[in-house]
């Protein structure tokens, strides 16, 4: 029976190489191969966590080992809930990259590989354990960042790369740290020995965690050591921006969670206060560093992946409150805001698939031009804002409700601001999309409201149907082949449904925070 | 000073080689360069896992041989951390490849100044 949980780590990983040896029977069969492992992940999560809600946590040892020496599957709400984010968010960026590609058959290998690092991370109990599932997940997405085409993504997945390893490698030097000082690897067994034999206050310790949460904050990308991260977003392509935007850094924020609450605990934060200031500052800057410099970006998916930094500042900062309603309020947040940042990079892309629009500027007058893909992108820009009823804004509630009641006003001060900062970058675009004119090209006879084609292939720029040839056809005509990517159904259907999301599941927050609630209170006992 | 040191070399080793690693990703213009200061940053942290498995006058961590052992565990961990090393490396370097097949250099500052003049 609760072989089921090993098998969500193995069944991504399992079709991830089915993904590659398809490739050689059939060029372009791995969408469909993930397709169908994605399908399975959602079904085969969707039953784990299920059962969480029915008999609460599940334990697991990998090999019949017993506990402290064998690896630990852990799944309780809160690794539920990152199983499933993942495995949904994985399925649904399916729908749009079967129309908008990437299509090798590697690709979809990483793809799957990523999906099963993430499960990974979310539910393993041994520290070193997570290291392997972090490497593994930061493997999968240097690959899938560099796949598109042109030295750019190149450049940016090779820094990504080289910090990313660091972040990793001071991570694993933090693990360390921990186990010279406890001889054990298992998370609740840390717990327990730092708590008893070690002390909080040893240097060990307090290495270790340092180490631990300093490698952890680069996965994150909180700043000042997001500097990987604005580039990867943006030169990647964008199914791929969307998913590793989505559930890269929101992972890796649990992860940051999981380590701090169940291996160093509460206790540790009590008897190093400098260590919980230290995270909640690093927050705040990364909350007010990241949303400025999102408002100074020209390119959108720069200013969405700065705007990232912000938010998971917003995340660390609820977590260094120590308190229910804050935890609850960072996972709602983390959940929200993977399902609308995603979405926005889904949305961009379709308008710059739709229209070849990818900087601010050109965002001119989209509302006429791309009713349906404007209108989702203005909604989960102001989802991601915070105006009520949506998901942004009840993740924010929670958390600064949390800081209400710890009386941390400074941090209060930061959440609000956080607001009117990200206020400030969308309204920047959404003022451009809908009350402005668009001011075609000369010579352009002008793209009609609902037409989503682009002049993609270079017949159609040199038979002269009154496009000028480095008018407008300028995102499409860099790759090699010249295809005509015209924007599919799926990749509407996504956008939309997010959006829609966006706006109804705020009013289904206060059933999940029951659920985890007691996952919750454990967490912070 | 010395003698609280002496023993204990191998921990200053490693904090050597992730200084160098460190300053070879930083200061290195040559993209090859940061690659191998990455590995040799990681190898660092290798070090430090294997000095703490030592056990004074102890053999190796292999059943047949007497007792006592190093701790095997740290050994174990480092093979899986090599694996992931060597992995990564050659993502690193399948990267540059690209880099250099498409912008003809593996300078990072002569990259910087051709990407910023498209």
């Amino acid at each position: 029976m609760t072989d089921l949980v090993p098998i969500a780590v193995a069944l991504p990983i399992v079709a991830s190489v089915v993904a590659l040896l398809a490739g050689l029977v059939r060029s372009r069969s791995g969408w469909y191969v993930a397709l169908v492992g994605s399908v399975a992940q959602v079904a085969l999560t969707a039953e784990l966590a299920r059962r969480v809600v029915a008999d609460g946590a599940i334990r697991y040892v990998v090999g019949n080992f017993s506990v402290p020496y064998g690896i630990e599957l852990v799944i309780d709400g809160l690794s539920a809930t990152m199983i499933v984010l993942v495995a949904v968010t994985a399925l649904g960026v399916l729908a749009y990259a079967r129309r908008a590609g990437p299509r090798s058959n590697p690709f979809y290998g990483a793809y799957l590989l990523l999906v099963g690092g993430l499960t990974g991370m979310s539910i393993t109990g041994d520290l070193f354990n997570l290291y392997v599932f972090l490497e593994i997940t930061g493997l999968a997405t240097y690959v899938l960042v560099g796949s598109e085409e042109g030295g750019r993504s190149a450049v940016a997945a090779l820094r990504y790369l080289l910090v990313g390893t660091v972040g990793a490698s001071l991570f694993l030097l933090g693990i360390g740290y921990a186990y010279v000082a406890t001889g054990t690897l298992n998370m609740a067994d840390l717990a327990a020995v730092i708590g008893e034999d070690v002390g909080y206050t040893a240097t060990l310790i307090r290495a270790s965690f340092a180490f631990v949460v300093v490698g952890l904050f680069v996965k994150v990308a909180v700043f000042p050591l997001h500097t990987w991260q604005p580039e990867a977003y943006a030169s990647a392509p964008d199914s791929v921006s969307a998913l590793i935007s989505a559930l890269v850094s929101t992972v890796s924020a649990y992860a940051l969670i999981r380590v701090i609450y169940t291996v160093f605990t509460v206790d540790f934060l009590e008897a190093n206060p400098l260590a919980a200031d230290l995270l909640a500052a690093a927050a705040a800057v990364s909350v007010v560093a990241g949303s400025v410099l999102a408002v100074a970006q020209s390119e959108v998916k720069r200013m969405l992946a700065y705007s990232s930094v912000a938010q998971f500042g917003l995340v660390v900062a609820a977590a260094s409150l120590a308190n229910e309603t804050a935890m609850i309020g960072a996972f709602v947040h983390l959940v929200g805001h993977a399902m609308m940042k995603g979405s926005l990079f889904l949305a961009a892309g379709v308008v710059a698939t739709a229209t070849g629009a990818r900087t601010v500027d050109e965002y001119d007058g989209l509302g006429e031009r791309l009713p349906v893909g404007a209108g989702a992108l203005a909604v989960l820009a102001l989802a991601m804002v915070g105006v009520p009823p949506t998901l942004g804004f009840v993740g924010k509630w929670y958390i600064a409700l949390g800081a209400v009641e710890t009386g941390s006003w400074a941090l209060l001060a930061v959440i609000v601001s956080s607001t009117l900062l990200t206020l400030a970058y969308f309204a920047r675009l959404i003022e451009r999309i809908f009350f402005r004119e668009y001011a075609a090209p000369a010579g352009e006879t002008g793209v009609a409201p609902d037409d989503a084609d682009v002049p993609g292939d270079a017949d159609v720029v040199a038979d002269g149907n009154g496009l000028p040839a480095d008018g407008n056809g300028v995102s499409t005509d860099d790759g090699d082949a010249p295809l005509r990517e015209d924007v599919s159904f799926g990749m509407y259907a996504v956008v939309v449904v997010a959006a829609l999301l966006a706006v109804t599941l705020g009013a289904a927050v206060f059933e999940y925070a029951q659920f985890v609630q007691p996952t919750v209170t454990r967490l912070l006992s | 000073m010395i003698d609280a040191f002496a023993p204990r070399y191998l921990y200053l080793v490693t904090f050597l080689l992730l200084g160098i690693g460190t300053y070879m990703m930083i200061g290195n213009r040559n993209l090859v360069k940061k690659v191998i200061g990455m590995n040799l940053f990681q190898t660092g942290i290798f070090l430090f896992f294997i000095a703490a498995a030592y056990v004074e006058g102890a053999s190796p961590a292999v059943l047949t041989r007497e007792a006592p052992h190093v701790s095997p565990l740290p050994h174990v961990l480092i093979l899986t951390a090599i694996v992931v090393g060597v992995s990564l490396t050659a993502v690193a370097l399948g990267l540059i490849v690209r880099i250099y097949a498409d912008y003809g250099t593996l300078d990072a500052d002569v990259l910087w100044e051709v990407r910023h003049d498209d």
